[in-house]
Formats: C-alpha cells, sequence, structure tokens
C-alpha cells in the first residue's frame, strides 16, 4: 500500500512485518526512532518479539549476537559511536557466522562531535565480515531490509547484513513508500531455521579458541562465502521482483552509462541528486552517467569492472576517509581495473558530504566539471578554505 | 513542476510537523512529496530547517533548499538573525507568523508575504503557542497549492481528540484569515 511514512518509522514496519524474537537497543543518542517504534509494537501486542533495552550498544549486539546464537531471528541498530562501541561485537557475530540484520543510519564519527550524515562509521567496519548494503532512498530501504533476511539466512550464506541508510537525509526523511503486504513478506521470508543453535539438550560453543592451525581457514570461508553472495544476490532480487513487481539488480545500478564519457560512481541518497544532475545535462545533449554501488560488501568488482571499462572519464565519490591514504571506494573501484586490458582514461576521486556538508546539484556539477581535467586524488569538493588557516598566539 | 518550501523555525515549534502536515497534504492529491529536517545545534529554542521538495513524480533531489517557491516563518524573531527570505523566488510566496500590526517587511515587488498571527489562532483554538496549523492553512489560501480539506485529512492523520479539533480549527481560522489578505493583493 502506497504511505507516506518517516524513513526510521518505515524500517520499524518493515522490521515487524519480518518478525524477530528479540530485539534489543540502545535507546539514546546515536540511535535514531526505529527501535522506538519497534519497542511501540512491541509493548502494544502488535508484534510478538522481546524488546531488550540494554546500557550500551556493546551490550545490544552482545544480546542478538546471543540471541541468534540460540536459533532466534534478530534485529538491532545503531550509528556513528554507537557501532563503533559494538565493533568488537561486530566481528564476532560474522566470525560466528550468525544471520542478523542490522540497520545504520550512516552518521559523521566524534571528534568533534558530529550528528550529521557522512558514511564513516559504516566504512570503518568494512572488513568485519559483515555483508553491506547502500540504499539510495526509502524504497529501496524498506525492501533491502527484507532481501537481507532473507539473503543472511540463507544456508549457503549465514553472515550478517548492514544495512545503510544515510542519516537524517533518510532517516528522518518522509516520503511515499508502498509497503510490502505482510502476507507476501511471510511468503518472501519463511522463518528462520537455524542450521546449528545453542541448546542445553545438544551443548554446542560458538566462536571458541581456533589455534594456528584452525584459525585462517575460518576467515577464508568467510571470504569464499562473500563472493558466493555475488552469484546469489542477483537470483534473490529477481525473487523479490515476481513477488513484490520492483527489480533490483541488487549490486548495483547502472543509470545511463551505457554510451556516457563521464560516469560518476556513488553510494547512497548522493545518488537520487546525482541523477537529478545527469537528467538536466542529458537534456543539454551531454553523455553523463552514473553507477550506483549498492553491495559494498561484497564488492562487485567484476561488475563494476564491466560497466566502466568503456567508459573514458570515471569520477568516484567518497562520504568517507581514509585518512592519510586513498578514500576507500575510489581506491577499490581503481583496484578492479589493475592488471585488466581496458581502463577508463581518467579515475577521478572526489570526496563530498563529510559531516553532513550539504551535497548539492552545484557540487556535483563541479565534479562533473573537474573529471574532464588530469586525474584527481582525494579532491575534497565545497571545501572552505577560509577555514584552514592556522593562526597561533 | 517540483516545488520546493522552506519552513524557519526553532527546534520544539514544531516544524517537522509542518513539514509532515504540508507533504501528507500533497500526498492525497496524489503527488510525491519528501519533507525533511535539518538541525542546527539539535538543542529545543535552537535555529533549524525543515523543507518539503513536491513533484509529480518521485523526488531525488537530496539536497537543502536554497532557491523555494515558498517560506513558512514559524517564528518572527528568526528573520532579526536570519536572512529568512534567502533565494525566495522572484515570485514567491512567505508565510510569516506574526502579530497583528507588527511591521510589515519589505520584499521584492513581485513576492508576496502573508503576516499571519498564528500564535493567536493557537492560542485560542486550542491554548497552546504552536502555530503551525493556523500556518499551513494560511499557506494553502496564499498558494492554492492544495485545498484545505487536504489539510484537514492530514491533521486527522497526525492528531486524535481534542488536537485534532483545536488544529483542524486553527488551520481554517489560518486559511480565512489569509484569504481576506489576498484579495487585497
Amino acid at each position: 500500500m502506497r504511505e507516506f511514512l518517516e524513513g526510521s518509522l518505515a524500517v520499524a514496519r518493515i522490521i515487524k512485518a519480518c518478525k524477530p524474537g528479540v530485539i534489543s537497543a540502545y535507546p539514546i543518542t546515536p540511535q535514531t526512532h526505529m527501535v522506538e517504534e519497534l519497542a511501540n509494537f512491541v509493548a502494544n501486542g502488535e508484534l510478538n518479539s522481546q524488546f531488550v533495552n540494554v546500557e550500551s550498544e556493546h551490550s545490544a549486539a552482545s544480546v542478538v549476537l546471543g540471541s541468534v546464537a540460540a536459533g532466534v531471528r534478530s534485529y538491532t541498530a545503531t550509528s556513528s559511536q554507537g557501532l563503533f562501541y559494538m565493533a568488537e561485537v561486530i566481528f564476532n557475530i560474522a566470525g560466528m557466522r550468525l544471520p542478523l540484520v542490522l540497520t545504520c543510519a550512516n552518521r559523521a564519527i566524534s571528534a568533534p562531535i558530529s550528528i550529521w550524515n557522512d558514511h564513516q562509521d559504516s566504512i570503518s567496519l568494512r572488513d568485519s565480515g559483515w555483508i553491506q548494503f547502500y540504499t539510495e532512498n526509502l524504497q529501496e530501504t524498506v525492501d533491502f531490509h527484507l532481501i537481507s533476511y532473507r539473503l543472511s539466512e540463507d544456508k549457503h550464506i549465514m553472515l550478517p547484513v548492514m544495512v545503510c541508510m544515510d542519516g537524517y537525509t533518510l532517516t528522518h526523511g518522509i516520503e511515499t513508500i508502498d509497503m510490502p503486504d505482510e502476507a507476501k513478506v511471510d511468503s518472501f521470508l519463511p522463518p528462520y531455521k537455524p542450521l546449528y543453535k545453542l541448546d542445553v539438550d545438544n551443548p554446542l560453543s560458538f566462536g571458541p579458541l581456533a589455534d594456528p592451525d584452525y584459525y585462517m581457514e575460518t576467515r577464508y570461508a568467510i571470504h569464499q562465502t562473500h563472493k558466493d553472495v555475488l552469484e546469489i544476490m542477483p537470483k534473490l532480487t529477481s525473487e523479490f521482483s515476481r513477488v513484490f513487481g520492483r527489480h533490483y539488480n541488487g549490486l548495483i545500478e547502472e543509470y545511463h552509462t551505457k554510451d556516457a564519457e563521464r560516469v560518476i560512481v556513488a553510494m547512497g541518497s548522493v545518488c537520487g541528486t546525482v541523477k537529478e544532475v545527469i537528467d538536466e545535462l542529458r537534456a543539454k545533449g551531454k553523455k553523463v552517467g552514473l553507477l550506483k554501488i549498492i553491495a559494498y560488501r561484497p564488492f562487485p568488482a567484476e561488475a563494476i569492472y564491466e560497466a566502466l571499462k568503456n567508459i573514458p572519464k570515471v569520477a568516484v565519490l567518497d562520504r568517507s576517509l581514509s585518512l592519510g591514504s586513498y578514500a576507500p571506494v575510489a581506491s577499490e573501484v581503481k583496484a578492479a581495473f589493475f592488471g585488466k586490458k581496458k581502463r577508463p582514461e581518467v579515475i577521478s576521486s572526489f570526496v563530498v558530504g563529510i559531516g553532513g556538508r550539504d551535497i548539492t546539484k552545484d557540487s556535483i556539477k563541479e565534479v562533473l566539471r573537474l573529471v574532464n581535467g588530469r586525474e584527481k586524488s582525494n579532491e575534497f569538493i565545497d571545501l572552505k578554505p577560509e577555514l584552514l588557516k592556522e593562526e597561533y598566539e | 513542476m517540483m516545488r520546493e518550501i522552506r519552513i524557519h523555525a526553532r527546534a520544539g515549534q514544531g516544524a517537522i510537523t509542518t513539514a509532515y502536515l504540508l507533504g501528507y497534504s500533497y500526498f492525497l492529491k496524489g503527488m510525491y512529496p519528501y519533507a525533511f529536517p535539518h538541525f542546527g545545534a539539535a538543542r529545543m529554542g535552537a535555529p533549524m530547517n525543515a523543507f518539503v521538495r513536491v513533484d509529480s513524480k518521485p523526488v531525488r533531489l537530496r539536497s537543502q533548499i536554497y532557491q523555494p517557491d515558498y517560506v513558512i516563518i514559524a517564528d518572527s524573531t528568526l528573520i532579526r538573525g536570519f536572512n529568512c527570505f534567502s533565494g525566495l523566488k522572484d515570485n514567491g510566496i512567505a508565510v510569516v507568523n506574526q502579530r497583528e500590526g507588527a511591521e510589515i517587511l519589505k520584499v521584492k515587488a513581485r513576492q508576496k508575504i502573508y503576516a499571519v498571527p498564528a500564535t493567536e489562532i493557537a492560542m485560542k483554538a486550542f491554548g497552546k503557542p504552536l502555530g503551525n496549523t493556523a500556518l499551513i492553512g494560511a499557506y494553502a489560501a496564499a498558494t492554492d497549492e492544495f485545498a484545505l480539506e487536504e489539510l484537514i485529512e492530514a491533521i486527522k492523520k497526525r492528531f486524535l481528540g481534542k488536537a485534532q479539533e483545536g488544529n483542524i480549527e486553527a488551520a481554517r481560522k489560518g486559511f480565512e484569515f489569509a484569504l481576506k489578505q489576498k484579495s487585497s493583493k
């Protein structure tokens, strides 16, 4: 049904439809109201779930680690410092091969304190073994939560998924959404049947000591499974499309790339702004396009190579940084071309929208102007030079 | 055609509710609104903005609004510290919450300003100094963007009981007030 819904509330609604048996969250900043709404659903009897209110994100992640290990579908959400406080447990959840969905309401990192949107929080956990999806709008956000549970619980995958949605822009944005019908959700997402679970009658250990004879293979296995995700996602999204009528490729989206001379690569809600600029410039005969990366982990290097190999000029937008080195998305896009026969003449890297700095159509036009020149590395857009003057007493 | 609305308020004055009600009124017309806030210091009383961008197709543009078609100012004391009319289109319309008899602001020739005593209207209608619904009522009359009935539907969706009745009353009064001003413009 078509509804006018706020992002956080829409996420709460789709999670309710997915019927997690345990929800655990730290309720205050940097939390969003998605878990508050879920707490309402549980209190009102609309959702038969155990809501565990905890004193920290570390505990929230630990609670859902335990509940999934006990064989129960679970959910949590956080962002920014909260995600960092979870970090230790985040690696454990992936290492124990526990299927879980976590919503990351992407926000900047302290210090200085910022509540505003960028991708530094989730990108910092890119190496944790979690699958990561970045969404452009609320419909996609809702749909990818559902797809993520299916993917996560697939017995060939058994890995947690982080659905990354831009803080404020999407979490506090209100727009028209076609909420999936609950009966259809039930048919697409059957109840979770664990392969193994914590059970007093059949005792098992999860994540015990693995000495050097064993540890490396556990890491190799997760890495191999990420490759399987690249194969499974297109099948899963076409099944989703048959049930719900909306199609996603699941890994990347190409927008006017086929004949493009300049292509922007980006993730998240900024892709909407980029599409708007592309339509404007296309109307003036400029051959520009967008490659949206939806799956950042696993990184769809092959699909990106195929999409960009004949494009003369590529501009990669990063909404996070690897301070002291190349921006994360740009360095991986570049790596996809190393040692290959074909590659763009220019792959320039731009840093945009850090700490909530607004990304306007002019910011995108500036990127498209600069990509015409020689290759740029970590070029900051909309930087204020007047704030960079050093003054000492 | 895309329309852009910028709301100026202080945190706690209901700017997000205003954006929601505006968006919902457009939604009821079958349009695709995108309503979103931008917080300043994220503290009660701090100046903040909320925005509504609306089109006949889903809105993709995610930036803040710099050249609004319409501006709603929930607290006229903000005008002293900010240029609330910054970027307002040459034929733009502003709806300002202002005491009756207060000084009328000067704007460009084709721009129109509706000064609405929204706080007084709200106090009379439901006893709280929250002029949002009165302002949106005035907005509907000033711009013809949607009907008063659509706004009333939106209020019914957002409020229950006494708050609903009071806000509907405030919306009507705001609508009527702006309609009178309109005939003199």
